[in-house]
């Protein structure tokens, strides 16, 4: 009986693999490395599905080539990451590289990305490093630079006549470049400018601190789990009804769930919201909720433009992607219709987009979103470009 | 400036309340039973989903309260059947890379059951005003609330420890656990009910936490590493140290984050002060603790060793 099993077994496995070496078409890798466990895993699963629901949208072919994502786990460390992303190159040959939440981790991939020859399309973390003196031709991003996001809502801000702002983000180079970028562009008083530690939980000392700052506003940068706790501390410490809360990356669908009635009233501003209208956005919300039963944020939404522009640039160089003047070329053009509306890419291959001024409201169904409010900044790049020396 | 001054002490009081909660329970267990419990963290966060999933069925806070404390003491007592109790006799190693382990194992399991997204905890709403304690400064109930919860956990842990013939066994087996032993008490008994207090009160704590803080996978693991530093500097297995040295602990963090910038900006320039001084005060609690193992490293009230 053991014997059979065996051979049984034996037959089965040369069968597949002999199926398996039949010739066929090479398919293309892309390896999506994002933050997928731990507090930032939320954002993680939100590019891996993006991604995914793209690809199958395309028949899981780019530019007429089958095509395999390939996840990856940074754990939000820039080492992990550095090797996760090391391990796909070498091993699996990937031929793009997409995901990556946050910043930290972006500069610790980039390096062995470009060395390999291969490409990276960020759906998220946008650092201030690249974006200027040091760009690169084989980075690319779907997502924003930064600054970009706070810069608009200095602008917006300071057209409303507020005259001083407490400001708050976390420790890290994300939180820099979001405060930097506000005070970019804000012309009023920063009352207090306060960095908390990464991990901490507790904001209730902050709290004290904005009320001895008498600020006739408060703007923050608090991603994932962080932005839960502070919204939610925020409205419990009773300042949210003296001091209006304006933020960017905090209240958005992946955390507006958790936070519950505190954003009511609150403002944020943004390149996309799942309310944003146009018809792309509409069809891709519908059909990511109808797949995964969940609203997606603007991490899900960046995702699925980056295999959508993988596509456009595969599309234009015949599936082709061992030229990469080429391929660069064509991803340069951005021809495919984004989520976000008008799209195209600046000269660091950052984008260039609009920006949208959000208020935290019910909808008819009783839940919380970020509606739409006004345009604030039209096709607004970013303040690096102009350093950029590509070409 | 003193109302500032008295507010974030008192900011501080309830940060190292919920601290204590969690950290009485892990020096029990290290004291009498001898075992590192990395897992620990995992009963707060267990008992955080527990209360804010039944209130979200049942829209009871206080149901949510019971059914979270004896949900976290089941799953307390079930990991302690299983996988505690053959650690005891191990080294501590063992007993970190185990407890790690388990760790690891219930972060993914939350994460099966309720999904990677953080999950909303409703406030209760009697506790959700304020009060001015100091003119001028609403300070929530709700975190009165969790102070005042806490004290009286300390208190009813005090009398159990000191009043009742349970308290007395728990003593002497933080004193010489071979000698109890050999006096023929079931030691088997007394560390599974033991552990069951320290789960019971994580499980509190973390159900508390819940409307303050994020509910989601992980978000035991940076109280544990504060506990940790909570019973190092109190002193291993006792309860007296871990009090003191949570309030130390919140009470240090507190003022750091308030005071460390202004006071640096005084003598060096502002932008080297809004940099520093974060970094600065996240360093405190750990200098802190550095300190005590240098000068002291029994701890601040060690248990009296016979």
């Amino acid at each position: 009986m053991k014997r059979l099993i065996k051979s049984g077994a034996l037959a089965l496995f040369l069968s597949t693999s002999l199926a398996g070496v039949a010739p066929a078409q090479e398919p293309v890798k892309i390896g999506l490395v994002s933050t997928m466990s731990g507090p930032g895993g939320v954002m993680g699963r939100h590019h891996k599905d993006g991604a995914e629901l793209a690809l199958e949208q395309l028949g899981g072919k780019l530019g007429g080539v089958p095509a395999e994502i390939i996840v990856g786990d940074d754990q939000q460390k820039p080492d992990i990451g550095r090797q996760v992303v090391e391990g796909m190159l070498k091993r699996d040959k990937v031929k793009f590289v997409t995901g990556v939440v946050f910043s930290n981790v972006l500069l610790a991939i980039v390096d062995p990305i470009v060395s390999a020859g291969s490409i990276l399309v960020s759906a998220s973390g946008g650092p201030s490093e690249i974006a200027g003196a040091k760009c690169m031709r084989q980075f690319f991003s779907t997502s924003w630079q930064n600054d970009q996001a706070p810069e608009a809502m200095g602008e917006y801000m300071t057209s409303q006549g507020i005259k001083s702002v407490a400001i708050l983000a976390p420790n890290m180079v994300a939180g820099k470049d979001m405060l930097t970028g506000f005070k970019r562009y804000y012309k009023g008083k920063v009352a207090a400018e306060i960095y908390t530690n990464f991990t901490q939980a507790d904001y209730q000392s902050e709290m004290t601190q904005i009320r001895m700052a008498k600020p006739d506003a408060v703007f923050v940068f608090y991603p994932g789990g962080l932005g839960i706790q502070f919204v939610k501390q925020y409205a419990q410490s009773g300042l949210q009804k003296q001091i209006p809360l304006y933020s960017v990356y905090t209240q958005n669908e992946t955390t507006i769930g958790a936070i519950g009635g505190a954003v009511a009233g609150n403002y944020e501003a943004g390149f996309w919201s799942a309310g944003l209208m146009n018809p792309v956005n509409a069809a891709f919300v519908e059909a990511f909720r109808k797949k995964y039963g969940y609203l997606p944020s603007e991490y899900a939404a960046a995702s699925y433009d980056a295999i959508r522009l993988i596509d456009s640039g595969m599309r234009a160089t015949g599936g082709n992607v061992d030229n990469n003047d080429a391929l660069i070329a064509a991803m340069e053009k951005a021809e495919f219709d984004s989520v976000r509306g008008k799209f195209k890419f600046n000269t660091n291959h950052f984008p260039v987009q609009d920006y949208y001024l959000f208020r935290l409201e019910k909808n008819d169904k009783g839940e919380y979103y970020r509606k739409q409010e006004k345009l604030i900044l039209a096709q607004h790049g970013d303040s690096y470009a102009k350093s950029c020396q590509m070409k | 400036m003193a109302l500032l001054f008295f507010e974030q002490i008192l900011n501080g009081v309830q940060f190292g309340v919920m601290l204590f909660l969690i950290a009485a329970g892990l020096t029990l267990v290290f004291g009498i039973m001898n075992l590192i419990n990395i897992a620990h963290g995992v009963l707060y966060m267990i008992g955080a989903y527990i209360c804010a999933s039944v209130i979200q069925v049942t829209g009871s806070f206080w149901q949510g309260v019971v059914v979270a404390i004896l949900g976290t003491l089941v799953v307390g007592i079930f990991v302690e059947v299983l996988v505690f109790r053959r650690l005891y006799h191990r080294t501590h190693l063992d007993q970190v890379l185990a407890t790690f382990g388990v760790t690891m194992f219930f972060n993914e399991l939350v994460r099966m059951i309720w999904g990677p997204t953080a999950i909303y905890a409703p406030m209760p709403e009697f506790l959700s005003g304020f009060v001015e304690i100091i003119p001028g400064s609403p300070f929530p109930v709700y975190r009165l609330a969790i102070i005042a919860a806490g004290l009286c956990a300390g208190a009813a842990l005090y009398v159990v420890i000191t009043y009742t013939r349970l308290g007395m066994l728990i003593r002497a087996g933080a004193s010489n656990r071979a000698m109890i032993d050999a006096l023929g008490v079931n030691i088997k008994l007394l560390y599974t009910v033991v552990f069951g207090i320290g789960a019971a009160l994580a499980g509190f704590a973390g159900l508390m936490a819940g409307p303050l803080l994020t509910v989601e996978s992980g978000m035991g693991n940076d109280m544990l590493i504060l506990a940790l530093v909570v019973i190092t500097i109190g002193g291993v297995g006792s309860i007296r140290g871990a009090l003191f040295a949570s309030l130390l602990i919140g009470i240090i963090d507190a003022m750091g984050r308030s005071f460390l910038r202004p006071l640096l900006s005084t003598i060096t320039p502002q932008t080297f002060a809004d940099t520093a001084a974060p970094a600065i005060a996240s360093m405190l609690i750990y200098l802190t603790m550095a300190l005590v193992l240098i000068f002291r490293p029994q701890g601040l009230f060690p248990p009296v060793v016979r």
